[in-house]
Formats: C-alpha cells, sequence, structure tokens
C-alpha cells in the first residue's frame, strides 16, 4: 500500500516537472517562463519530497521534508516576483499577444524611477514644445 | 515491479529528459533572465532528483542536501536579480 502511494506521489510530481520543462521550452515569453518555473516546479518537487516522507515514515524526515517544502513555497513567490521585475525594467519585450501591460509609460528607464502616473506622456509633451512643431511626425 | 524499479525506469529518466529540456533553453535563451531562469528551474529539478534518489537507495541523509540546494537556488535567483538591475545604471 504505502509502495503504491510512494509510487504515484512520485509520479505525478516527475510528470509536472516534465510539463515545467516543456513549458519553459514552448513559452515565448521570459514572463510566462517565470509564471511556469513557480508555479509547475512547485508542485512537482512537493509531491516528490511527500513521497519520500510517505516512503520513511519517521517523523524526523517529514519534519524535515515538510521544512523544504515550505521553504519553497515561502521562496518560490519571491524570486519569481524579483526577476520578473528585474526583466520588465531591464527592457525584456513582452510577447506581442499579451493583452496588458501595466506598468506602461510607468517606468523612466533613465532615472529608473517608477510612478504611479503617467510619467512618459508629461516628459513627451514638454519635449515636443521645446522642439518645432514638425518632429512630432516622428 | 518493485519500488526501486519503479523510481530507477520511470522517475529518474523522466527527470533526466526534463533536465535535458531545461538546459537546451540555458544555452539558447534569448536574455540573461531566461538563463537566470532556467538555472532556478535546474536546482530545483536537482532537489527532486535528490527526493527519488533518497527513495532508491534508502538513505534519508540526502534530504540534508536537498534543503542546502533549495537555500542556494533562491539566493542565486535574488543576488542574480540585483546584479542585473544594478548593471543596467
Amino acid at each position: 500500500m504505502t509502495d503504491i502511494l510512494v509510487a504515484a506521489f512520485s509520479l505525478l510530481g516527475a510528470i509536472f516537472i516534465l510539463l515545467a520543462a516543456i513549458g519553459l521550452i514552448r513559452m515565448p515569453d521570459a514572463y510566462l517562463r517565470i509564471s511556469v518555473t513557480t508555479k509547475a516546479a512547485t508542485l512537482g518537487i512537493g509531491l516528490l519530497l511527500l513521497a519520500a516522507a510517505i516512503h520513511f515514515q519517521d517523523f524526523s524526515i517529514t519534519t524535515r521534508v515538510m521544512a523544504i517544502i515550505l521553504f519553497i513555497l515561502l521562496t518560490a513567490p519571491v524570486s519569481g516576483h524579483l526577476i520578473g521585475r528585474t526583466s520588465y525594467f531591464s527592457g525584456v519585450k513582452l510577447w506581442k499577444d499579451s493583452v496588458m501591460d501595466d506598468l506602461e509609460n510607468k517606468y523612466h528607464k533613465a532615472s529608473q524611477e517608477l510612478k504611479s502616473e503617467n510619467i512618459k506622456q508629461a516628459e513627451d509633451v514638454s519635449e515636443h514644445i521645446d522642439k518645432d512643431p514638425d518632429s512630432k511626425n516622428d | 515491479m518493485t519500488l526501486n524499479d519503479f523510481i530507477y525506469f520511470i522517475i529518474i529518466p523522466i527527470l533526466s529528459v526534463s533536465v535535458l529540456l531545461i538546459v537546451y533553453r540555458f544555452v539558447k535563451g534569448p536574455s540573461i533572465v531566461d538563463r537566470v531562469i532556467a538555472l532556478d528551474l535546474i536546482i530545483t529539478t536537482g532537489i527532486g532528483f535528490i527526493g527519488a534518489y533518497s527513495i532508491f537507495t534508502n538513505r534519508p541523509s540526502f534530504l540534508d542536501v536537498a534543503m542546502i540546494l533549495a537555500l542556494i537556488a533562491f539566493l542565486g535567483t535574488v543576488a542574480f536579480s540585483y546584479y542585473i538591475q544594478k548593471r543596467n545604471k
């Protein structure tokens, strides 16, 4: 019975990790790849470690496995958010079919400022006032 | 089919194939961010390898290594994102 449970959990975990790897290849965009690695891989690792905990059936090992799973559950969203923020700020393009970009025009690249109102538009207007009006068509 | 055969002939090959796929993305990745993500996922898959291998060899001490690897993966991703953001200044 225990062996069947261990086999089922480890097979599910391995399949989820394989799906994460396929998603990493197939996704068109760095941001979608981040979403794949933080969700599918976390679930796969959790199931594999749970299979190990069921196999050994020892209190100290179960505690260790729970600590690893809790640590991964805590750190995967944080690292995903950090690397996504960095990739947006370093100018990685969104996929061409992406529906919305909430940070559009709100990040000034030269000064690395992030504001809640549109900063780019205000600057464009001031630039156009400084130059002659013909350059507006550029 | 015993549990050891199942781990040896099914689980570990699946994990190996997924590591190969991730290495393809690591080599090809258009930007450095893709490479950082692929490295993070390789280390995470390594934790899964260690879990499967500790079942295979019946030695639970390998799980300590898994904990250290999880720590290193998180610290590595944070450090990479910090320095990539600094580099653009």
